[in-house]
């Protein structure tokens, strides 16, 4: 153990830390989340030529080149977080398209998408679930036929969040319906624009449209879209996942979250005591206290693991499942300290911060569902973490679409 | 910057892992719970015999001058062998307490393995039944409850609450009354005292000794809790895999793989925790009390839950004695309410940043 940074490490938070100071006025608004936004795209390409976006890319598609380091990585999501600035683009284009890209991609790939995807001007959304592919995602249908020199395109997606922003979609599609069905799926990107795309807003439980769904009908695109081979979709679209990812995230956040549940706690009043005089309510705090710093210790961990690049086994694997539970019980916790005044909505009058304590408790459950659901999460741990057996599966046989 | 452990740590644990694993083998502690003292001893031997007695002593005493970080990983596999000791109280609270303090005369003697130092520090954690002493002159009367480190302590180091003192084990004017504890691994002790003479111990910092034993204390419960839960998630998921019914393993039931996941994923957690609240104890000394009290209240919660979930994985065979998983189960539920069960821990976590008015 040895919390204490080495000096290069002292002397590279001091310049992230001068660097935010000196371009406080140039970055956005952090709720500022639209996809077009001037200011964000301004405020990306400072952070690229600094090197606190697209830090590990190769400088040749528009990245900073810099040797992977967890400890820098770390340092940087601390001190935006600390400065309450908001980081880089990170979008599904960024994370997990480019990655894919420059280990499989062709060169003209490499060339063609990388730098605006990376400088947030392309944006991208993922074509990966369908209505009847959830969690066994490679039962998918939607089918891609050549036709000449295109695929032909027809089916449907659903959870594409920002699809009804993105330029382009790296989609999973079969374009070999005989073969077993891990086989027969292909790799292809789709520019949004191409006619016989449709996409509807897919309103969820919060009262926004986080997501989509899009449908394809005889949509045709050049068969040169195909990243890797044809059939080998579900290799190429899972080899990225074997990397660690290059940005940790704020290992303070569910802490932080935590303070605000009892800052509310100290200022909200019933019969003119503050609920942090309720021992019942201050318990519970103290419970999600414990369970906080526990997963901030991991995490610490996780950092130390990721800096001599070495994997963290069963402390990287229960991160989704564990996180994402308990920033839904600190949201929990929030609402009912609220009572009564906790279950108003929007423009309510005496709404506290306009419901947004019930938004968070419902978008955290989606984060429980979704992205792999806390089942498949415990799947996952009781089998590479545990050693346990998969589930005997039924014979093998060839896929059937309808 | 380092999360984790070091070589010599690593090496550390693993000494001591290996003497358990035969020393304090099921047997061995059955025997011990059934009423065969003889196990303490033995392990009393080996353990100053691997030196991790002398791990918190300061080096003037012959010691290694390590931390709560090193005392934490031994009591972890002291937990997960479910081993007969005191360890956490005659080597972890009362060097700490006597450190602190500033005395030398009674580490030089529990470096020499002539006094083994158990301690009682009922009035500091909520005392009841009568609990608490009182000094007057030298003499001290009074009751001490759950007195730790009664397998073979020689003496024991007790507070009135503002002072430390020491009397040694059977001496006049001291009735000692055996607790049958749930858990039959350890021994604790009530301690009845009329007008005893007892030594103060040196120094006159003695509420804070007193501080810095509990928040020691509970962060040594917290790694025996880890390192008993640890072992109680491998034996159900060894189980899983062995046990067959509906012709597999129950362990390819995914009913079954979500109790091991969930276990798995509260647990590990607390693994990190308890190794920094360890390391704060000598390192951070503004966080040292908050993250100890969090520790053992978090680590509290998961061990129950990984205690009887652990059980549930074993079907019938959990619930008997003939596989001996109760003897983890109790450990757990005892570290649970010793120096202070959860709430009571979280309502102190609470005080300490100013949230009880």
């Amino acid at each position: 153990m040895d919390l204490n940074f080495t000096q290069e490490y002292v002397d590279f938070r001091a310049e992230v830390r001068g660097f935010l100071e000196a371009n406080k006025a140039k970055a956005p608004a952090q709720g500022d989340r639209s996809v077009r936004s001037q200011k964000r795209l301004a405020w990306q390409k400072v952070l690229l030529e600094h090197g606190y976006a697209a830090r590990t890319h190769p400088k040749q598609y528009g990245g900073y080149g810099a040797e992977p380091d967890a400890l820098k990585a770390r340092i940087i999501a601390e001190e935006f977080a600390r400065a309450k600035m908001p980081g880089g683009i990170a979008g599904q284009g960024i994370n997990m398209l480019v990655p894919t890209l420059l280990e499989l991609g062709t060169d003209e790939q490499k060339e063609k998408y990388i730098r605006p995807t990376l400088a947030g001007e392309m944006v991208w959304c993922q074509g990966y679930s369908e209505p009847g592919a959830g969690s066994d995602l490679a039962s998918l249908r939607t089918a891609a036929v050549v036709d000449g020199d295109d695929f032909v395109i027809n089916g449907q997606k659903i959870w594409t969040s920002t699809a009804q922003f993105a330029d382009m979609m790296f989609c999973l599609v079969r374009t070999e319906p005989d073969a077993p069905k891990h086989q027969g799926i292909s790799y292809i990107l789709i520019d949004m624009k191409t006619p016989g795309i449709e996409v509807r807003p897919l309103m969820t439980m919060t009262g926004f449209a986080e997501f989509n769904e899009v449908f394809f009908t005889d949509v045709r695109v050049p068969v040169t879209s195909i990243v890797g081979k044809r059939g080998e979709g579900w290799v190429v679209a899972n080899a990225t996942l074997t990397h660690e990812r290059g940005m940790l995230g704020d290992p303070d956040a569910a802490l932080s979250r935590l303070n605000q549940v009892a800052d509310i706690m100290q200022n909200e009043h019933v019969d003119g005591q503050s609920l942090m005089d309720n021992q019942l309510f201050r318990d519970r705090l103290m419970q999600l206290q414990g369970e906080a710093y526990a997963m901030k210790m991991n995490g610490m961990r996780l950092t130390t693991a990721a800096s001599e690049k070495k994997s963290a086994g069963m402390a990287g694997l229960l991160v989704k499942l564990q996180g994402c539970e308990l920033n839904h019980e600190i949201a929990s916790l929030a609402i009912d300290v609220m009572g009564e005044y906790g279950m108003l909505f929007e423009d309510s009058p005496f709404a506290r911060d306009k419901g947004l304590w019930q938004t968070s408790y419902m978008f955290d459950l989606g984060m429980i569902i979704g992205g792999g659901s806390a089942q498949i999460q415990k799947n996952i741990i009781s089998e590479r973490g545990l050693g346990m057996p998969r589930e005997p599966k039924p014979a093998p046989g060839t896929f059937k679409a309808n | 910057m380092y999360f984790g452990l070091n070589e010599d740590q690593t090496m550390l644990q693993d000494s001591v892992r290996r003497f358990l694993e035969g020393a304090s083998e099921l047997e061995a502690v059955r025997g011990f719970a059934d009423g065969d003292g003889a196990l303490a001893q033995t392990l009393q031997d080996g353990l100053m015999e691997l030196g991790a007695p002398f791990v918190l002593l300061p080096e003037e005493q012959g010691g290694l001058g390590l931390g709560v970080l090193e005392a934490a990983l031994i009591q972890e596999q002291l937990g997960r062998h479910v081993a007969p000791s005191g360890y956490a109280a005659t080597y972890g609270m009362a060097i700490l307490g006597l450190r602190e303090a500033g005395d030398t005369q009674w580490l030089d003697r529990i470096a020499s393995g002539e006094v083994v130092m158990g301690v009682g520090l009922t009035e500091a954690t909520g005392g009841r039944e009568g609990a608490g002493l009182e000094l007057s002159g030298d003499k001290v009367s009074g009751r001490a409850t759950f007195v730790q480190g009664a397998e073979n302590a020689t003496h024991f180091l007790l507070t009135t609450g503002e002072q430390l003192l020491i009397v040694e084990r059977g001496a006049s004017g001291v009735s000692e009354t055996a607790l049958t504890m749930i858990d039959k691994t350890r021994h604790v002790v009530t301690l009845d005292l009329d007008s005893v003479t007892a030594q103060v111990v040196a120094g006159n910092n003695h509420q804070q000794a007193q501080a810095k034993m509990i928040d020691g204390g509970r962060v040594l419960l917290a790694a025996d809790s880890l390192g008993a839960a640890a072992m109680m998630l491998e034996k159900a998921v060894d189980y899983a895999k062995d046990r067959e019914q509906f012709n597999r393993p129950i362990a390819s039931f995914q009913a079954v793989k979500h109790m091991c996941a969930e276990m798995a994923a509260k647990l590990e957690p607390c693994r990190s925790l308890v190794w920094y609240a360890a390391y704060a104890q000598d390192h951070v000394a503004d966080e040292a009390p908050l993250m100890s009290r969090l520790a053992k209240s978090h680590m509290s919660e998961v061990g129950k839950f990984v205690a009887r979930t652990a059980t549930e994985v074993h079907g019938g065979m959990g619930f008997t004695d003939l596989l001996g998983l109760h003897y983890w189960f109790k450990r757990i539920g005892a570290n649970r309410q010793l120096l202070g069960g959860p709430q009571a821990v979280r309502e102190e976590a609470a005080k300490l940043q100013g949230y009880v008015g």
